[in-house]
Parts: structure tokens; sequence; C-alpha cells
């Protein structure tokens, strides 16, 4: 077996744990390339049986209309239960990214999270969050357990030992769970390409229109991008290396348009692709672990 | 080499391993630029007045940054040229000894570092034993801060000897040490200038290479079931990950604990099929005949598995509540939960010296041999032949914390292990001769409550009626089967084990089982319940404390209150009140006869119940 191989059968022992023992599961599905990763995997995990869980998508209302369309195509295609959660509160208010900043990221995404895993009820919910990606990701174990509030304690997880997961709560409290925790970015391009994985097309190089922000570069993805005095958009040649909200999602400029010629930018990448995610910056080094306690993913 | 390597790094609390790690990644240029940027920044609020402090990537929990420790075990990802690397890096701190072992469980190798100032310490015995404890083999000791002794070649040898004779008690299969500074960089990627006498291999280097695969194992092959997949009436497959060996189409295997046989039909890797697989692969196998499969089945063939309910293990102690013999927990091990009892604790290990030392409770950290007992019958092997089937956890059935990792050394041969002779005479053949249905009705409930005297009046109007029965209190267990026990904890868990074990033998008998015991804590009488099964009816007796301490009939309240009595339930000793009994009975406000009443009638609603 070569280290993907291992990777892959690592993730759907933990994927299968959580089906015969939690009591509704739900798998979190962001339309990024980790999100195809994550389903490519539920359906080998249980093949020839479509995945036991829905998916669930948190939408901010902001997302790349091609992530959208996306989004559409892929359930359809492999038959899954695919739920889509609003904060419609939060909607109704107007809260965007432009106004709102990080109070937009904390409405539409945590809060929305937290509202949508109440509504149903989920026990379990897969992300496909990765340790490698953020430093207070890399302490976090696989099973991480949130109090009836959802938030995470750092200090007193569980010990997990070999492959044996204790995946015993109360009633209120709930899991998150974490099947690719051990993958990097370049593991997670390697296997797209191995398996055929189709993504959304944001992640190859093609002309778009954008403006240049603080060093990042934003797709103007609708009209309701506002543009700042003296911002014009041009057209780029650029891709995407993680994908949200498009007025925070920075792109970076590349001819890199077939996944050899991703996977060859990211060995010799000089930025971890945390940098182009704008909310990251708020609140210093430490603002992940800072939201995650919050109940944040 | 295609194969990750995931390794451990270890070490006391100063020994510098966030250091060691941050400079191979440095080194080997394998730092995003904005990574280093930021350890630039953050050195400056740093420790190491301005100089790159590399282990700033390393200690990332805001609680370390405060501290300068490493709390809990970091996981890095790295690729050289020549491999993939997983390296967790783990708290050295004694306080945090089971987040080590965390680290450990999950890694093939250990980079143990020792401080070239100080040699060998007592926690690099620690953290040797805890490696080799949870299944490590392979071990590199980095023997660091050589800057600090001028690179000294006789401070290092001294070392290698103290090292060799650490070694000798554990069970490795490599083991090298390598003169280091993680500050300095010496010997970690590039050979260094400033140790010439030193001929042997750099840190990174020798990781590279290093081969730590599993000789073809001799185990046979081992598939613990996690879930049957049935998506239609045409397919049943069973679902898990290879463990050992290897199964092909065509194969007899046998299913444990029931040992049905049968042939392997298909096997699916993912949603590939495929004609044979190996230890570590996923998969979903079919077989040719409708044997009785499900979640904790394990399919064998040629495997030195066990079914068998008791085995010695070493437990590392995780729980802030101590272990004290004969409490209950829910074990895991592989894909199989079942209740299990700690009967016996051995002995404990120090874990500085290795010495057995004799123990009557475990406390945080420690390790100590125990004989455990599951409540159904349990597929296993010892963690030497078979580390899926060979390591366990046990959850606190209330806290549902993780209390303890183990493994298994040895399965134990005694009379319950013999296979349940088959007799003719069965329970149900018994409870028909009689014309009753078996009971154990299990009362509870202060002292003075009056459950002896209702269990005594029941147990009257039973046999009046024709019923078989027997009343177990303390005066006939106390004085008998149980005189050896006294009062501390272990021996009330016991007494309640044994006074259960013999009710439910009296239930196998037939009999209709009345005890009447405070029994004050929810623990303990769950655990009854668990052996007794199906039988046990709990009735608490809800008089208030009040009313028994006014009653007070043996005077053993006014004694308490004297402080002459310590433990005394209620007083000096909380009552933890059944959650969902069965029946509750208040002598305060019935009569003892309308509370007998109440009872009979409830066992007759119960016995309809359970009949349907």
């Amino acid at each position: 077996m070569n280290h993907l191989d291992e990777l892959e059968a690592e993730a759907i022992y933990i994927m299968r744990e959580v089906a015969a023992q939690c009591e509704k599961p739900v798998m979190l599905y962001s339309i990024g390339k980790d999100s195809s990763v994550m389903l490519h995997l539920a359906l080998k995990a249980f093949y020839p049986e479509k995945p036991p869980f829905p998916f669930l998508h948190v939408n901010t209302t902001w997302k790349f209309q091609e992530m959208i369309s996306f989004r559409d195509k892929v359930s359809e295609k492999y038959g899954i239960e695919m739920l889509e959660y609003i904060n419609k509160e939060g909607l109704a208010q107007g809260i965007n990214p432009f106004d709102h900043g990080s109070a937009y990221t904390d409405i539409m995404k945590t809060q929305a999270l937290k509202q949508a895993l109440n509504q149903y009820g989920f026990t379990a919910a897969f992300g496909g969050g990765r340790r490698d990606e953020e430093k207070s990701r890399a302490k976090e174990r696989i099973f991480s357990f949130r109090n009836f509030e959802q938030a995470w304690d750092p200090k007193n997880q569980r010990p997990e030992m070999w492959k044996l997961f204790n995946t015993e709560i109360y009633k209120g409290e709930s899991i998150r769970v974490f099947p690719i925790s051990n993958w990097t970015e370049k593991d997670i391009w390697q296997y797209i390409k191995r398996e055929n994985i189709e993504i959304v097309p944001l992640y190859f190089a093609a002309p778009r229109p954008v403006v240049e922000r603080e060093g990042n570069l934003i797709m103007v993805d609708d009209d309701r991008m506002r543009l700042k005095e003296g911002e014009e958009p041009v057209i780029k040649k650029v891709r995407f290396r993680t994908l949200g909200c498009y007025p925070l999602s920075g792109g970076v400029e590349s001819e890199a348009d077939t996944l050899d010629g991703i996977i060859r930018e990211t060995l010799s990448a000089v930025s971890s692709e945390r940098t182009s995610r704008v909310i990251d910056k708020d609140g210093g080094a430490a603002s992940m672990e800072k939201r995650k306690r919050e109940g944040y993913f | 080499m295609d194969a990750l390597l995931k390794f451990i790094t270890c070490g006391s609390v100063d020994d510098g391993k966030s250091t060691l790690i941050g400079h191979i990644l440095y080194d080997a240029k394998l730092l995003f630029t904005d990574q280093e940027q930021a350890l630039v920044l953050d050195s400056k609020v740093g420790s190491r007045g301005g100089a790159l402090d590399y282990s700033l990537l390393l200690d990332g929990l805001m609680a370390e940054r405060e501290q300068g420790i490493t709390i809990d075990v970091a996981y890095r990802y790295f690729t050289t040229e020549n491999r993939s690397f997983i390296a967790a890096d783990t708290p050295g701190h004694e306080e945090y000894t089971r987040n080590m072992a965390v680290g450990a469980s999950f890694a093939d190798l250990a980079v143990i570092l020792v401080d070239a100032s100080q040699g060998v310490l007592t926690q690099t015995r620690r953290h040797t034993r805890i490696c080799s404890l949870m299944g490590i083999r392979h071990f590199v000791f980095a023997v660091n801060k050589m800057d600090l002794v001028n690179y000294r070649e006789d401070i290092f040898k001294k070392i290698q000897r103290d090292i060799k004779v650490l070694l000798a008690e554990f069970n490795y299969k490599s083991a090298v040490l390598i003169p280091v500074s993680a500050t300095e960089g010496d010997n970690i990627t590039r050979k260094s200038l400033r140790m010439p006498w030193y001929h042997g291999p750099q840190l990174l280097s020798y990781l590279e290479q290093i081969d730590v695969s599993e000789d073809p194992s001799d185990a046979g092959f081992t598939m613990p079931v996690q879930r049957v997949c049935r998506p239609d009436l045409t397919f049943r497959g069973f679902q898990g990950q290879i463990e050992s060996g290897e199964a092909a189409v065509g194969d007899e295997i046998t299913v444990l604990p029931s040992r049905e046989k049968a042939l392997v039909a298909d096997i699916y890797e993912g949603d590939r099929r495929v004609e044979r697989s190996t230890a570590g692969h996923a998969v979903t196998i079919c077989l040719d005949s409708e044997v009785d499969v499900s979640r904790g089945c394990i399919l064998t063939k040629n495997s030195g598995a066990v079914v068998n309910s008791i085995f010695n293990a070493d437990l590392l102690w995780m729980d802030d509540i101590k272990l004290v013999a004969g409490k209950n927990y829910i074990l895991k091990l592989g894909t199989q939960s079942v209740p299990a009892t700690v009967m016996n604790i051995k002995y404990k290990i120090d874990v500085n010296t290795g010495k057995e030392v004799y123990a009557d409770m475990i406390y945080k950290n420690e390790i100590a041999l125990c004989e455990i007992v599951t409540g159904s019958r349990l597929v296993f092997d010892t963690f030497d032949n078979n580390n899926a089937l060979g390591s366990l956890i046990l959850i606190d059935r209330i806290t549902h914390a993780t209390s303890a990792c183990g493994v298994i050394r040895e399965s134990v041969s005694r009379g319950t292990d013999l296979t349940w002779h088959t007799m003719d005479i069965t329970k149900q053949f018994r409870e028909r001769q009689m014309g009753q249905k078996a009971r154990t009705i299990w009362f509870t409930g202060l002292s003075g409550a009056g459950k002896s005297t209702i269990a005594n009046e029941l147990e009257k109007r039973l046999t009046a009626n024709g019923r078989h029965t027997m009343l177990l209190d303390g005066d006939n267990i106390r004085l008998g089967l149980n005189k050896n026990l006294g009062f501390k904890e272990a021996d009330r868990i016991e007494n309640i084990r044994r006074i259960a074990e013999v009710a439910k033998l009296m239930n196998d008998a037939g009999l209709i089982v009345l005890t009447s015991f405070i029994s004050p804590f929810v623990r303990d009488r769950r655990q009854a319940r668990e052996i007794i099964g199906g039988d046990f009816i709990e009735v608490y007796v809800s008089t208030p404390l009040e009313d028994c301490e006014r009653r007070d009939p043996k005077g053993l309240y006014a004694a308490a209150r004297r402080g002459e009595l310590a433990h005394f339930t209620g007083i000096s000793s909380p009552y933890e009140k059944p959650e969902n009994p069965e029946i509750t009975v208040d002598t305060s406000k019935n009569s003892m006869e309308e509370c007998v009443d109440i009872i009979l009638k409830k066992l007759e609603s119960l016995a309809e119940e359970r009949k349907n």
C-alpha cells in the first residue's frame, strides 16, 4: 500500500465507525475540493449502498455561482440527499461580507451551522478539516466533542488510542468527525488526480474578472460585489486554492489549468493555502482556535 | 520508500522536541513563506531574544503559547524527496502522559530526546516504557544540546552505555543514538563538522531510510466487522479493515465468536471487485451462505484469536477518577463493545524503574497489570500477536471519559472459560415445574426505610400463594459468604457483585429472590442489573431521611450523628436515588400492608409487560 492507500483506508474506517455507532450522522458539504474528496470516500466506504446519511450545505448566499451549480449537479448524479441551510434571520437583516466583517462569518456560517445541527438533531457531523491547514487544527482529535452549546474545549480532549474511538455521548452533545485529518493539501490533489474526482472548475486557472484588495485578487462574481473608489475589474488568469464566499476568497494568478499544473504549483508553493482565505487574518494567529471554541467547524 | 513514516517525538519538558521538528521543517525548506514570516514575527515577542524560535511553529494552542509548554499532541506533515512523514509532537510533562500515549499509539517509531547535559533521566525511562507499551518497536535516541557540552564524545558515549542498559528491558527491533543540537542544527539534516568523531547517520536521512514495515504476519487473516452492508435483498456484505493476513475468493473463513464457517464469495476494496486483499485495506466481504454475522464479529482464517471472557492486560490509567478493583466499564476492542469489570489489580508497574509494586488502587498516569472479566464473550488475541485484537480502551459509564487504554498480555483459563455445560434441566424447565417466573426483587433505600420489614412480609405473602422464594439480607450474606469483606470501596463493590451473582444462580434454580441491602450507589445497582439481566426488578423504598432517622430502630443514626460511624449512608455518605426503579414505595405515606399490596400488583403488571 502506498501512502494514499493508507490515508484512504483510514478515512473509510472512520466513516464506517460513525455510521455504525452514531445515532444521526450528517456529512458537511462545502462544495470545495476537500468536500469532493469526502463525498468520493463516502461513496466508496459504503458501496454498493449509498452513504447512510444526508449531506448538509450551509449556504451563506455569497458562494460563487459555479459552486452552487456544481453542488446541484453532483447531488443529482450520485443520488445523495443534499440539505441546504440558510440563516434566514441573518439574510433578512441583510448581513453581508462588505458591511459586517467577522460578524458576517459568525452569523452566516458559525451560527447557521449551529442552527442547522440543532434543527435536525444531528449527533455527529463529518467535516473535511485537515490538521495541516492551521495550527489549532493540528492539535484537534479525529473525533472532536462539542458540549450542548457546540463549543470545543481544547484542554479537555478525549485521548484517542489506536483506532478505538469512544463515541459515547449524552443527549444534546455532539461529535465533529474529521476523517481526512491526516491528509495534506498535496495528498488531496494527488488523490483527486488518481481517482479522477470532479471538482468545481474555479480551481483551474481561467480568465476571470477580478479586483485587487490588500494583496488578494477578489473575483467579481455577480453585481452584488461592491467596488471601492478607483477599483476597476480587470480580466486576469486566476485560480482559487480554497473556495468559500466569493468576496472573501482570494485567487492567485496562475497558468495551471490542468491537475498536473495545479500539483506542480502546489509542490513549489511559497504560501500555505489559508493565506488566500481572508477570514483567518481577523484576530491574529489564534483566531481559528477562538472561532472553534465558539462552535465554528 | 513510498510508505508513510509515522513517528513521535518525546522527551522531558525542556529537551527541545518542538525545536527539533521545527528545525527539520526549516532546514529542509518545508515551510511556506507565510509561516516563516509568522515565525520571525512571533520570535520577536518569543523566548529566544530575537533568534528564531523554531518551537513556535508547533506549539499551536493559546494556552501552550502562554505557558511555553506543549500540552497536547500536535501533528506535522512533511514530505521530502524520499518519503512522506507524519510527526506527532507530544508533551513531555508527566501530567500529560496520557497525551503522549495518544501520540505513541499512532506511531511506528519514536524519537526520544535526551538532554546531553543531563543524561538519561527518569523521564527518558518513562517515555521509553510508554512507547514500548503502546507498541512502538523502533527507537531513535536524539542526544540533544550537544552544543552545551562542547560536543564531547565521552559524554555521548556515557549516554550510549546508559541507553543500552535501559533498552535491555524492552522488546524492540531497531535502536540508534544520534548526537544533535536542535537549536544549532548539528546532525539534523546535515553532518555536523563539530563532531568529527561521529560517523553515523544524520537524523533526517535516517528517518528517510528506516524500514518499519511489519514482517509478513503469522497472525493469519483477521477482519473485525464494522457494519453489515445490505442495500437490498440481493446483497449482503461485511465491511471492515483487514487487520492481518489476507483473504481470497474461495477461502474458507470462520466467524468468531460463533465459529460458523463459510466460503468467501466476493471481495470489494471500496467499489472495486478484487480476487484477494491484504492487511490494511478497507474491504467488503460477501460469504456464500447465510451465516449470522453482525458488528463486533470477527472473520478469521488460521488466526490465534480466542473466544473467552477473562484476560490479563497492562492498563495505562488516564482518568482523574482512580481505578478500584470491581468497577465496571464499557470495554472497546476492535469493533466490539461489551460491559467489563476490572476484577483484580495484580500489581502496579513503576513507570520509572519497571518494578512490580503491590497496589489496590491505580491513579492517573499509572500502569498496572489487571485481570479483566467481560460480561459477554469477547474475541481477542495478545497484543504482541495482533495489535488490533489485543488493544482496548475502557469507557466510564457515567462520565463517558476514556478512562484507560490497555494491551492484552494473556488469556486466562478458569472455570467460566470452559464452554457452559449444556444442562438438560434448564431454568425454563425449573420455572415450569415450580409454576412461577424467576425474579430478583432488589430493595434499595436508606437504613430504617423499611426494606427488610417489607421484604419479609412480601416473602410470607408469596409463600402463602405457593411461590418458592429466598430472602437475602445483611445477616445471611455478611455473616457467611461475604464475611471476608470490609467496608472500603473495593469491598463494597465486591459485596454487591457477589450478592448479584448468588441471586442470579438462585434465579437459574427457578426461585424468586428478594434482596434487602441499602445499596446506595447507582453504579453498583447498575452492575447488579447487568449480572442478573431480565429478571431484575428494582424496588425503591423512598421513605424520607427524617422519618428513617426518627424511627432509628437500631440507634445507628444517633451514633452516626455523634460521629461514631464513618460512611453512614444519609449522614456521612451519600444515597444516590434510583433514576428509573420499576417500583417505588414510601412507608411514611403507606402502611406496610399497603406497600406489599402495591408491590404485588406491580409485579403482576410487570409480568404481563415482559410477556409481551
